[in-house]
């Protein structure tokens, strides 16, 4: 799971940190939350912040965000929770462009899927792995 | 650690840097530098356009002000403060930067982020999509009909603009009801099943702020005072940033 800097180290510290870490074990298991290092305050921007995403500065901001994508590649988890739009944004283009394959979701996904109350249309960001699992009224599928 | 010899010209004097210490409290602690380099050598924006924290502190402390204000890489900084963070000093750089970032002649700053703060101007939405209200409120209308009739469990579930009185004032990403407005709707779920007293505003619902991004200060303040003038006149409690 990313540690979004605005909501972590730029604004509430480890607390919060602690308390996404409770919601997301919560909801995946203790067992498959696998951390990065460094993290919580100490966490590496993704590289979506501050404006860099609208920039222009592309390449740049592909080069900055490599350091967050081999964090997530070395734990060789399938799923980054981000719970922060710029995150979300910026660690899903990191997925594809440097090829990791891992899906990005947001943590309203996750906790909706785990709930049972994620329909069929609310899994845009789901991999095929999980996108047919538990799904809330699948009749009305578009 | 050794880098080529720079030649100062103290002739020029270092104007920017004593012009942002005098903004920030404690002066940014910008004079304290121990040049130790942990500050870059953690930041992910290390070396992109041949710069780094402590190379744009250092340039700044000579008072080679041009280097830093025409150099690009004040936009290739997320702010994210890791190294204030790791800082044995405390050293504010991320404040440096903001200022250098409002030197630039506002025409001359990145087009994206320019133009998604001057959409946000348009209208009171404040969104860098520039979709107005009136939009914003047909899509939150009509997909949350939508949902009541297809998943009857959530039949009661809301999602109101402008609720009088409501404990939360949560404002939204435009992406959502803008490009997947699908994606609005784990979010009301949760919202609901805990029940939560909330509402979005009819101005300023849009939680992104280009115009700080842009180190606008004048648009910034506008687009902040919008959202918060309008949760206050509802008589929220809490506002929260999904963003
Ligand atoms: S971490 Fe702080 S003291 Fe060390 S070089 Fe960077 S600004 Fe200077
Ligand atoms: S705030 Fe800017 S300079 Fe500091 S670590 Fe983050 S990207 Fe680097």
């Amino acid at each position: 799971m990313q540690d979004p800097c605005q909501i972590v180290r730029k604004s509430y510290g480890d607390p919060i940190a602690e308390d996404l870490r409770f919601v997301v074990k919560s909801i995946v298991g203790e067992e498959n939350l696998i951390e990065m290092y460094p993290n919580k305050s100490n966490n590496y921007c993704c590289g979506g912040g501050g404006g860099f995403l609208q920039s222009g500065y592309k390449d740049a901001r592909l080069s900055y965000g490599r350091l967050k994508d081999n964090q997530i590649q070395t734990t060789g988890a399938d799923y980054c929770v981000a719970a922060c739009h710029n995150c979300h944004a910026q660690i899903h283009e990191l997925s594809e462009h440097y090829g990791g394959g891992y899906q990005v979701v947001h943590l309203w996904t996750m906790i909706c899927l785990s709930l049972g109350i994620l329909g069929p249309n609310e899994r845009e960001y789901l991999g095929d792995d999980l996108k047919e699992v538990n799904i809330f009224h699948p009749e009305t599928a578009m | 650690m050794s880098e080529t010899a720079i030649k100062l010209d103290y002739k020029k004097g270092s104007i920017f840097i004593d012009k942002v210490q005098a903004l920030l409290p404690d002066g940014g602690n910008l004079n304290l530098c121990l040049t130790c380099g942990a500050c870059s050598s953690g930041c992910p924006a290390t070396e992109l356009s041949n710069m780094d924290p402590r190379k744009f502190l250092r340039y700044a402390a000579f008072g080679m002000d041009e280097e830093i204000l025409k150099s690009d890489w004040v936009w290739m900084c997320t702010m994210c403060q890791r190294c204030v963070y790791v800082c044995p000093m405390k050293i504010d750089i991320p404040q440096l930067i903001y200022h250098a970032r409002a030197s630039w002649p506002r025409e001359d700053r990145p087009k994206g982020i320019l133009g998604s703060c001057d959409m946000a101007l348009r209208n009171d939405s404040c969104s860098a999509m520039g979709t107005p209200p009136e939009d914003f409120q047909f899509v939150v209308e009509d997909v949350l009909e939508e949902y009541r009739e297809a998943q009857p469990e959530f039949k009661d579930m809301e999602a109101p603009i402008d609720k009088q009185g409501a404990e939360l004032f949560i404002n939204q990403n435009s992406r959502e009801p803008v490009t997947e407005p699908d994606e609005l709707v784990p979010l009301w779920k949760i919202l609901h099943i805990v029940g939560a007293d909330w509402t979005y505003g009819s101005k300023g619902w849009a939680g992104e702020n280009y115009c700080m991004f842009l180190a606008d200060d004048e648009s910034w303040e506008k687009v902040t005072r919008t959202t918060t003038a309008q949760a206050e006149q509802l008589g929220c409690k809490t506002f929260l940033n999904t963003e």
